[in-house]
């Protein structure tokens, strides 16, 4: 099987990587790369993000013929795609964050900032918080309700259908922190920096 | 709910462990990767090394260190010491640090936070400030504490913030070494005046003190002696807060 991460400047993928490779070991080839055929021609595909909504669909767009690559592999051909953190936001028709940015628009909803309720909730919210699993998904197998997991942000995804989602973390109101729409899921924190459980999701996308 | 975090701090000279001490089935105590897979295991919500090493031509010891470690750390590592200009953050960052705390940069050149922010994204920039007490005030040092600034410390918090600083790592110069505990007021006081986490720092000697930390309004608890010389277990430390009923992960 091949995955590719996809490497398009979103900022720091390092971990993503390691992770990726930690978990697959010599069973997967994991493959890092913005080269368009390898994308097309991949088993699964990974797309990180860190930085802002704005510069991560900038960096996309920066690689010509990338976003259509994306389109074709989670559309058209309905692949395993994984979203992480800004990743994942980038589903999103619309994006808040700086200036209005027009997102991939796989699964409707937009990406706003986390309401801190007047300074009452430090942002961004950073650190180790509680999911609640809202259905069963592949991508949870064996993965306990209430599970710890690595958040790092400041702007949430709001989906227009609630079908969608896979899990929430509470900090400020229910944040949505896990999606999946047919062959496309993302995660709002961090499963390479979530320890053992984070590891077993990354496990789970291998296997699905 | 989010968890109050638990951060050992290893101190790095020349790539090596300084005063490394050897907890059981260790096989090198000065080998920073294995101290920091230890904590990792024992559940540190985080690791954060400091590199003091004072020559020029062993800075790149520690780029080494971090790509090992972050091979087999699979929580979030921040790294810190010595960091100067942007290029410095853009190798950490690509050697798979998730976070580098910037000190006495930040202070010479706020430019690098608000650069480095825009380029990486906040969540990746921590800004350290290191804060002794004069008068009724903080004023911040740079160079590891021997140079004074003049500059208070809460009005610098907040212009870090405003430069785009993803957190704080506030140390009390005074407490730094002295196991007597936090500075909670200075700590009080930073993390009521900005909306950004801030990691308390300098002088944990007991675990009430980390108790007192979190109390203080801090998101996060950082220490190195008690972990690192085997006082308390990150376990132990987590279980005592838990006790003390403040969330953490277990």
């Amino acid at each position: 099987m091949e995955v590719t991460i996809v490497d398009y400047n979103s900022g720091n993928i390092s971990s993503v990587i390691n992770s990726f490779k930690e978990v697959a070991k010599d069973k997967v080839n994991i493959e890092v790369t913005s080269d368009l055929n390898k994308i097309k021609s991949s088993d699964k595909v990974v797309l990180p993000g860190q930085g802002s909504f704005k510069s991560c669909i900038e960096a996309l767009n920066n690689i010509n013929g990338l976003v259509d690559i994306l389109n074709e592999f989670a559309i058209s051909d309905q692949k395993p795609l994984l979203g992480i953190c800004v990743g994942l936001q980038m589903f999103a028709d619309i994006g808040y964050e700086e200036t209005e940015t027009r997102g991939l628009g796989w699964i409707s909803g937009k990406v706003s900032k986390i309401n801190n309720q007047n300074g009452k909730f430090k942002l961004p919210h950073i650190g180790w918080n509680e999911i609640n699993i809202m259905r069963d998904s592949k991508l949870f197998k064996d993965i306990k309700n209430h599970s710890h997991m690595y958040f790092v942000h400041s702007y949430e995804f709001i989906p227009q259908k609630k079908n969608v989602i896979l899990a929430t973390t509470d900090y400020s109101s229910n944040i949505v922190c896990a999606v999946e729409s047919g062959n496309i899921f993302g995660t709002q924190f961090h499963p390479e920096k979530s320890d053992k459980f984070g590891l077993k999701i990354i496990d789970n996308f291998l296997k699905i | 709910m989010l968890k109050n975090r638990i951060i050992p701090c290893l101190d790095v000279k020349n790539g090596r462990v300084v005063k490394g001490i050897n907890f059981v089935d260790l096989k090198d105590a000065g080998d920073p990767v294995e101290q920091a897979k230890i904590y990792s295991d024992g559940g540190a919500d985080e690791i954060c090394f400091l590199d003091i090493t004072a020559s020029n031509e062993n800075r790149d010891t520690i780029y080494n260190v971090v790509e090992r470690a972050s091979k087999n750390c699979f929580v979030p590592l921040t790294v810190g010491g010595g960091v100067r200009s942007v290029e410095d953050i853009n190798k950490l960052l690509n050697c798979g640090a998730d976070k580098v705390s910037i000190n006495t940069a930040a202070v010479q050149n706020p430019n690098v936070v608000e650069e480095s922010s825009k380029k990486f994204g906040s969540q990746c920039i921590v800004v350290a400030i290191d804060a002794k007490k004069s008068g009724e005030k903080w004023e911040i040092f740079t160079h590891g504490g021997r140079n004074s600034t003049g500059i208070n410390a809460i009005e610098y918090a907040k212009k870090m913030e405003n430069c785009g600083a993803g957190e704080l790592l506030v140390t009390s110069m005074d407490r730094d070494g002295t196991q007597s505990g936090y500075d909670i007021k200075l700590m009080k006081l930073i993390s009521s005046n900005v909306n950004i986490p801030v990691i308390a720092s300098g002088g944990v000697g007991t675990l009430d003190h980390l108790v007192e930390g979190i109390k203080s309004g801090a998101s996060a608890v950082l220490a190195a002696s008690i972990f690192h010389y085997g006082t308390y277990s990150v376990k132990q430390a987590k279980q005592y807060l838990v006790s003390k009923d403040i969330p953490v992960r277990i």
